[in-house]
């Protein structure tokens, strides 16, 4: 927390007392001008100008931060710096496991391929295995735009919610299927990311970063403030879930109709339907894997490629770059559209609060966290960022906190994501030895 | 047109406050590159502090409202201050020279974060306080509409002016602007010729908290009302408004912050209130289409 570099100070005689006294001093003396206030007083609710003293927390943020610098600065001084920071046990675990790649690859898929059947797969289980499913596809989808193309979208979640209320309206005013409408709302979803991406693309990174999070929010204003067609604040309500080759999951069929549980001769349990639309997000996650595997050895993925790394060389060998940006953003759009009407389809209820500028930056953080490109990275993150905070309910109250602590925590320790390393698509000449560390593609 | 005239001193007033955030993000953005997405969330810390801060000062009883004032931006500056500059030290520093994505997400984690903080602190109601600076100037007045200009509103906008001042005074001729001027060219020659890179990126830290301070104090005098979610959208806006103005340029985002606050301001008195934010975007997106590097932002050089 000081400017003080501790890495020196434990060059010879042992720990310097006095050193780390001083450092955890200053650390605490910090701590105190930050609490002071927010924690030492709080103000009461509404106006009146009532206040509730408690110097007692206070005391205990100013103790703990003194205790906790102290206990980091003696534990980083009786070991060296480097070791501390950089954790190399991380990087050879990964290679090591990189190199039986295949197996495990072979073995995760099984594991999730057969996990709803397994017996302790409850309820419970199903449906969080279903809302990780979603982030991973969305965060594979976004990874096409971030990590092959290089463009910074921070307004993804506008075309999630496209999707989503392209499907919704559809399903509902045109009585169609979810499987007619899914294409339809991926086009649509694609569509707005052209006709969006048409003016901006234009932009270098950082003023796009803040013109599509600009257009995140506006899609979200609009949606809450056109009451007629999407229900304002409200939403829509009463979304049909999608039907197993025209068998509906319900205990109670029409007339003449037969559903899936009298189909398949199998007593009634609502756990189908959740199994059935966790296969559905798995098919349409590894759908989104495949085709941006196959795309980074298409020439047009090597085109996005080839303009993140430089976009004036790629412009001088013929590449047009608003086409070639153009392409990543709507096809990145679409999967976000596809994505949104599973999300319609498993809430049964859309309103815009599903869409906020968090869902963009928590669909980010998948893809860089995990290292960007990396696609297993966007899997383990996307694992991390949501299955923490539904495990800690308990603590309800600082799962958020705990989640952007979270979020600096990993950029600071491994600033290029968890699996750092990345498989380049096209090489020229033979692969150097040693060279394939770190995670598969 | 006495319509206009109220609409006119009302977006200025806003404009100011946008102009005060939006110096923050562009001084962070001109010295480190990086967008500071957690300075929104400064701005809403200091308004938190000064109203803390008043309601102490309205237990002790201080009569004298102007005193009153200025020891809240005072204490508002000093203890904000201190948030902008641990925020820099254990979210962005270690990230320095990184890749270019780490730090903004580093700062959308730590912006995430002090809003849960506070909220965790001080709960998620709304908070507010009696107004204490009341009355104002009538400046015209036609059948019955009255053309106002609060004390509170001269206040803003003359705060503002002598800040933006003193601050281009700052740039301009002391030895930290020129150590601010020389990092924003080059970092490693501005190191290589005796400058303390790092105290001075701290520095524009603490000095862009400090002005979001005054922002959060003056708000909070104005509006007041505030609640542990203001920062987002807030910080949103004045971000706009240093892209607008051309990111990196001070008059800029002073231009910037005032031209948002006067679209917001008439987009809400003569077309659809809601749709106020629309317009505020649709704005940055025309401009930016027209002139990349914002009104005043100076074109960059592609070098190959």
């Amino acid at each position: 927390m000081t400017t003080v570099d501790l890495g020196d100070r434990f060059g010879g005689d042992g720990v310097q007392w006095g050193a780390i006294l001083k450092d955890a001093g200053m650390a605490a003396l910090v701590a105190l001008v930050l609490t002071l206030l927010l924690f030492g007083v709080r103000l009461s609710d509404g106006g009146g100008g009532g206040l509730q003293f408690r110097p007692w927390w206070v005391v205990i943020a100013v103790a703990s931060v003194f205790a906790g610098r102290g206990a980091v600065a003696l534990w980083i001084g009786t070991r060296k710096p480097a070791s501390a920071a950089a954790l190399p046990w991380f990087d050879r675990a990964l290679a090591r496991l990189s190199q039986h790649k295949r197996l495990l690859f072979a073995g995760f898929f099984l594991a999730v391929a057969i996990l709803p059947l397994l017996p302790v797969a409850d309820r419970r289980m199903v449906d969080l295995a279903t809302l990780v499913m979603i982030y991973v596809m969305l965060g594979w989808g976004l990874n096409i735009v971030v990590g092959l193309a290089g463009l910074l979208d921070l307004g993804y979640v506008a075309f999630y919610a496209v999707g989503a209320y392209s499907y919704t309206l559809l399903a509902i005013h045109f009585d169609l299927s979810f499987w007619a409408c899914l294409p339809l709302a991926g086009a649509i979803a694609a569509l707005f990311g052209v006709l969006l991406g048409f003016p901006v693309l234009r932009l270098r990174g950082d003023y796009l970063a803040i013109v599509t999070l600009g257009f995140g929010e506006m899609v979200r204003i609009i949606l809450i403030n056109w009451s007629d067609l999407t229900g304002g604040s409200e939403g829509i309500t009463g979304i049909a879930v999608p039907t197993f080759f025209g068998l509906r999951f319900t205990p109670t069929p029409a007339a003449g109709e037969t559903a899936f549980h009298q189909f398949f001769a199998i007593p009634f349990a609502g756990i189908h339907k959740l199994i059935f639309l966790y296969y559905i997000i798995l098919v349409l996650a590894l759908l989104t894997h495949l085709f941006s595997e196959r795309m980074r050895g298409l020439p047009l993925g090597r085109a996005w490629e080839a303009l993140r790394e430089d976009e004036i060389a790629s412009r001088s060998l013929g590449l047009n770059p608003v086409l070639v940006k153009l392409s990543a953003f709507g096809i990145g759009a679409m999967f976000a559209g596809f994505a949104g009407s599973f999300f319609a389809t498993r809430q049964g209820f859309i309103n815009p609060s599903s869409f906020t500028f968090i869902e963009s930056a928590i669909i980010l953080a998948i893809v860089v966290l995990g290292g960007m490109g990396s696609q297993v990275g966007v899997i383990c993150a996307a694992m991390v960022l949501i299955l923490l905070p539904e495990l800690a309910r308990d603590f309800a109250e600082f799962r958020m906190l705990l989640f952007g602590g979270a979020m600096v925590a990993i950029m600071v320790w491994r600033p290029r994501g968890l699996l750092a390393h990345r498989v380049p698509s096209v090489r020229l000449g033979p692969e150097p030895p040693g060279a394939r560390r770190g995670g598969p593609p | 047109m006495e319509y206009f005239l109220q609409q006119l001193i009302n977006g200025l007033t806003l404009g100011a406050v946008y102009g005060l955030i939006a110096i923050g993000y562009t001084m962070v953005y001109g010295i480190i590159g990086m967008i500071n997405f957690a300075h929104g969330e400064i701005y809403m810390i200091g308004s938190f502090i000064a109203l803390i801060c008043f309601t102490i000062l309205g237990l002790t009883g201080v009569a004298s409202v102007p005193l009153a004032i200025l020891v809240v931006l005072v204490v508002t500056v000093l203890f904000t201050a201190a948030y902008g500059w641990a925020v820099e030290r254990l979210a962005y520093r270690p990230l320095r020279g990184s890749f270019r994505l780490a730090p903004l997400i580093s700062a959308i984690g730590m912006a995430i974060f002090l809003q849960n903080y506070v909220q965790l602190l001080q709960g998620a109601r709304v908070k507010a306080m009696a107004p204490m600076v009341t009355g104002g100037f009538v400046v015209t007045e036609k059948a019955g509409f009255q053309v106002t200009l609060s004390y509170m509103q001269i206040t803003i906008m003359a705060l503002t002016v002598v800040l933006m001042a003193g601050f281009s005074l700052v740039i301009s001729r002391t030895a930290l602007g020129r150590a601010q001027r020389a990092c924003e060219q080059d970092q490693k020659m501005a190191a290589l010729s005796g400058i303390d890179v790092d105290r001075t990126v701290s520095l524009t830290f603490l000095l862009g908290a400090g002005l979001a301070a005054v922002a959060g104090v003056m708000t909070t005098l104005h509006y007041g009302v505030i609640d542990f979610y203001i920062g987002f959208l807030v910080g949103l806006k004045a971000f706009t408004a240093a892209v607008l103005g051309g990111i990196g340029s001070l008059p800029g985002a002073m231009l910037g912050g005032i031209l948002i606050g006067l679209v917001e301001a008439f987009w809400a008195a003569y077309f659809a209130a809601e749709y106020k934010d629309v317009a505020a975007f649709s704005i940055l997106v025309l401009v930016l289409i027209f002139r990349p590097t914002g009104l005043m932002g100076r074109p960059e050089v592609e070098k190959v």
